[in-house]
């Protein structure tokens, strides 16, 4: 049987801007508990809100950004339900005439570009954050309460948590490009919940879909969406159904664990918000936003494209966040090989800084220092395994690559006796091989220029090695 | 010199000419507050101490030679939904019994700036819902004129303490006629002025399409002093109208001959007692006789109002009402096992009947399966509505009409009859659905109850109503007035 896997995302982000949506109140992560707070973001009796300007250009940054149409009017609604964290009994946020509409997000999948679409991008306001003691009190920061937000709602467009994975990867990055928000998940400034159900492409038949909360990483969200993606699957194959309901991701049982049955979705009376009044957002102004915007990743890569002459998958790869891009192009400024630099940042380092979870602003080593590594193997100084041992101690260490090649003796040996005498003494170890080269086993050669290297603990210059041994047994 | 009778202008005339002090007014209507109170009960608050501090302040200005503000000396009630910082605001429910607000609205800033005594918090219906005080957590106010009476509302206590001399003029709020209604029960004048004229930050809101702050006054001229200090743009609210600030004073000595009135026959024909309607045609034969066009007009719409207003307002009232939750001020009961439980005991407990009533109404209507057929439908009619006003605007100067269809009533007479109740409304709401501006004048006694005339005005032109207003007050010499207490 073959199954599809359709996952859509509704994706909180909180917005960089200075102060809060609605109050002049400083809009930062901490502080000590309700002191970024004021009449207005406490909902006192009679204060009023009155919209930040810049909350509406984060969001048309945003959209701009995702090729959404940006509406030339609209109006802020208010959402009513009851939470001690909701200060106002209603949360301000937009209804049926969002900020901006459409538009779509670019993935890189092996087999081309796949374009996920976006439903729509609102801004609204935050709550505060509930506290949960271990006394069982509940206590109420209302820091973060209007603090700005946009939310962004995509189509169910993804069919892989892979899919979903990388389309977070590329939001983010873009959000962070055009500097609307920083998207730490652990801050709680990119929060992201998951619809995911699975169909059963022979028979049509789809399990209901489940929403899933509570993800605090990108890792932990597509665990929890191949988790439940296998759920899905083996109800499907019992010829059972799942229930539509809310899970949350228990990141310590590796599991799924069900929060609240959905039957039917919450009637939140929206009404528009008479306090803020209708906003009319004109077409040069959203011209002037866009003229304002750093280079997009696509664009960038475009450009990485032509300017550097890479191929369309490694300029996509290497514009997946702005902090790469700058890496990229910064170490390409010394070295005249983009192509090698690129292989290098996909391969090595971007393995390992995906392997351990490091951000790459947070590097020892700056991008001078992998040009330089580069060149040494390009002068022919180290060969290209001892290049990648010296990026691993430059990882650790963040020492130049001069410093780590010299300190550990590194420095490849291409001084033609000093190799024929270590030649010489394989040779006369390895008999059988010589005769097994002669008779037309090409193998043998590869296993003494091995033994070569091995002697040399890497540093014998390999081509070299392997041109002496053949001048020399034939 | 008896200090309460001066009007709010005279108080300052005498201040500044060093013939009385602050400190006198202010004790002077201290004097008066303590002698009539028990029995009216028009303050839920009264704010001696800092009152006399205030005048003491006044005073020592008065001594320096420093120039006074536009209010200078003149006591001033409060309704108790406007915010005053570290003086409790209750807005009339026990909801907010012992709430004392951190912040100051923008227009007791104004006041302040401009040199007036807060003499106190004026009582009002719970959360202004209702149309005769009759509905606050602290007990009704009586009518000065007949304390058998109410006093209108839900701004009864303003009214009030303004008839009775307490303060010298008095700020309300009015939403579907509460400035008007009462104004007229208690033959004072009231102006609602228009929607984003008067800063609201710091009114609590009732229903905050409609809700704007106004003037309690003895006359037209005292009422145009107070709107004058209290107008203009303010930042902290979005509905505020940025635009050139004009000298209502100066406006009211206009002449008004050659000036256009319309009376709206639907208006006319609606159902009210007969003697409001002698009353009101006694009126429409005094502007002609000064020189006014008056003609019949019609606002066919009308009809509606009162349906529309009681849909969009109760709507946004369950909106506006949400956050009182008992969670970071006010009530919270006492016994509650659950969330749900705490909600729902706290509002239970601390909501009175009108505010339940009608927080289920607007939560109804706002509701999935019902909005498209009452909330968003009376929201198109209000754009008729006001649309109606307009056409009618494009010929006449103002609009003329009772103020309300009945004379004061008894105390608990229309209290188990809600719909009787809101019927008191019918000819202010279609002004707050439409935003315009709307003055009440006393018109006439009958059997020594007052009449009140309503004088509508276009959007932002204040200046005319008053003007209207002056010139028949000016006229005009009533009679058949009556303080009780």
């Amino acid at each position: 049987m073959a199954y599809k896997t359709i996952i859509g995302l509704e994706i909180h982000v909180e917005l960089m801007t200075n102060t809060k949506i609605f109050c002049s109140c400083t809009n930062e992560f901490g502080g000590e508990a309700n002191t970024h707070c004021c009449p207005v973001c406490l909902g006192l009796p009679g204060a009023l809100p009155v919209l930040n300007k810049s909350v509406l250009e984060y969001g048309i940054k945003a959209g701009i950004a995702f090729n959404s149409k940006i509406a030339n009017r609209t109006k802020m609604d208010r959402k009513h339900y009851f939470y001690p964290d909701l200060v106002k009994g209603y949360q301000i946020s937009q209804d049926d005439i969002p900020l901006c509409s459409g538009g779509y997000v670019e993935i890189e999948l092996e087999e081309g570009t796949k374009k996920i679409g976006l439903t729509r991008i609102h801004i609204e306001e935050d709550t505060g954050k509930s506290i949960h003691t271990e006394e069982g009190d509940s206590l109420i920061d209302y820091n973060r309460a209007g603090v700005p937000l946009i939310e962004i709602v995509t189509e169910p467009d993804m069919n892989t948590p892979e899919e979903a994975r990388l389309f977070l990867e590329k939001l983010r990055s873009t959000l962070k490009y055009i500097e609307v928000s920083d998207c730490k998940m652990e801050e709680g400034s990119l929060r992201c919940d998951i619809n995911i159900n699975v169909v059963d492409t022979e028979t049509g038949e789809k399990t209901n879909i489940t929403e899933l909360k509570n993800l605090n990483s990108f890792s932990g969200a597509v665990k929890a969406m191949e988790y439940e993606e296998k759920r899905h699957i083996s109800l499907l194959e019992e010829g059972k159904n799942t229930q539509r309901e809310t899970r949350r991701w228990d990141e310590v049982k590796s599991e799924t664990i069900i929060m609240r049955e959905k039957g039917e979705v919450g009637d939140y009376r929206y009404a528009v918000d008479g306090d803020i009044l209708p906003i009319e957002i004109g077409d040069k102004w959203i011209e002037e936003i866009r003229d304002s915007l750093p280079e997009l990743p696509h664009a960038k890569k475009q450009r990485f494209i032509e300017e550097y002459d890479i191929p369309e998958y490694d300029a996509g790869v290497l514009t997946q966040s702005k902090e790469l891009a700058d890496f990229y192009e910064e170490t390409v400024k010394y070295t005249d090989d983009p192509k090698q630099v690129s292989n290098w940042i996909m391969g090595d380092v971007l393995r390992r800084i995906n392997d351990e979870e490091l951000q790459i602003e947070d590097l020892k080593f700056k991008p001078k220092d992998l040009a330089q590594l580069l060149e040494l193997i390009n002068q022919g100084k180290i060969s290209n395994n001892i290049g990648k041992k010296v990026l691993r101690t430059m990882f650790e260490t963040g020492d130049s690559p001069e410093k780590i090649v010299k300190d550990e003796g590194l420095i490849q040996i291409s001084d033609e006796g000093e190799l024929k005498k270590i030649i010489e003494k394989i040779l006369s170890e390895n008999e059988q091989s010589i005769i097994d080269y002669r008779n037309g086993k090409d193998r043998a050669l590869g296993y003494l220029v091995g033994q070569v290297m091995k002697t040399t603990r890497g540093k014998a210059n390999p081509q070299m090695v392997n041109q002496m041994i053949r001048d020399m047994i034939e | 010199m008896d200090i309460v009778e001066l009007t709010a202008i005279e108080m300052k005339e005498n201040l500044e000419k060093k013939r009385i002090s602050a400190r006198d007014i202010v004790e002077a209507h201290i004097d008066r507050i303590e002698k009539v109170e028990e029995e009216l009960n028009a303050f839920i608050t009264i704010s001696k101490e800092e009152a006399l501090k205030s005048a003491d302040r006044i005073d020592q200005k008065v001594r320096n030679g420093e120039k006074l503000g536009p209010l200078a000396g003149i006591p001033i009630g409060i309704k108790d939904n406007i915010v005053t910082k570290d003086i409790r605001t209750t807005c009339g429910s026990k909801m907010l019994e012992n709430f004392v607000p951190p912040y100051e609205s923008t227009v007791v800033e104004k006041i302040r700036k401009g040199d007036g005594i807060i003499l106190g918090k004026t009582n009002m219906d719970e959360f202004a819902m209702g149309s005769s005080t009759e509905t606050s957590y602290f007990g009704p106010t009586k009518n000065p004129i007949d304390s058998q009476r109410v006093p209108g509302g839900s701004s009864g206590g303003s009214a009030a303490a303004v008839k009775a001399r307490e303060v010298a003029i008095a700020l309300g709020s009015d939403t579907g006629g509460s400035i008007r209604q009462p104004a007229s029960f208690c033959g004072v004048v009231g102006i609602k002025p228009t929607y984003g004229l008067v800063s609201r930050y710091g009114l609590v809101s009732l229903a905050n399409t409609l809700d704007q702050i106004g003037v309690l006054g003895r006359n037209v001229i005292d009422a145009a002093l107070m709107l004058k200090a209290i107008v203009g743009y303010d930042e902290k609210d979005s509905t505020s109208i940025d635009m050139e600030l004009i000298d209502y004073i100066e406006v009211l000595s206009e002449n008004i001959k050659g000036i256009k009135i319309g009376v709206p026959k639907e208006y006319m024909d609606l159902e009210m007692d007969k003697r409001v309607k002698e009353q009101v045609f006694k009126a429409i034969k005094t502007f002609e006789d000064i020189g006014a066009i008056v003609e019949d007009i019609s606002l066919p719409q009308m009809e509606y109002g009162l349906a529309t207003y009681y849909i969009v307002s109760t709507a946004e009232i369950s909106s506006n009402m949400a956050r009182f939750d008992g969670i970071r001020y006010g009530y919270r009961a006492e016994n509650y096992e659950t969330l749900d439980e705490l909600y729902m005991n706290t509002r239970s407990e601390a909501f009175g009947e009108e505010v339940k009533r009608r927080i289920m109404v607007g939560t109804y209507s706002l509701s999935r399966d019902y909005s498209e057929q009452y909330y968003k439908k009376a929201v198109k009619v209000r754009t008729l509505i006001k649309e109606d006003f307009d056409k009618a605007f494009e010929k006449y100067d103002v609009i003329l009409s009772p103020t309300s269809p009945n004379l004061p009533f008894k105390l608990g007479e229309k209290l188990d009859d809600p719909l009787a109740m809101y019927k008191t409304d019918l000819f202010t709401v279609p002004v707050n659905l439409a935003g315009i501006c709307s003055i009440s004048v006393p018109c006439g006694y009958v059997e020594g109850l007052p009449v009140g005339l309503q004088i509508i005005g276009n959007r932002f032109e204040e200046s005319k109503i008053l003007k209207v207003a002056r010139a028949f007050e000016k006229h005009v010499s009533l009679g058949g007035e009556n303080i009780g207490l």
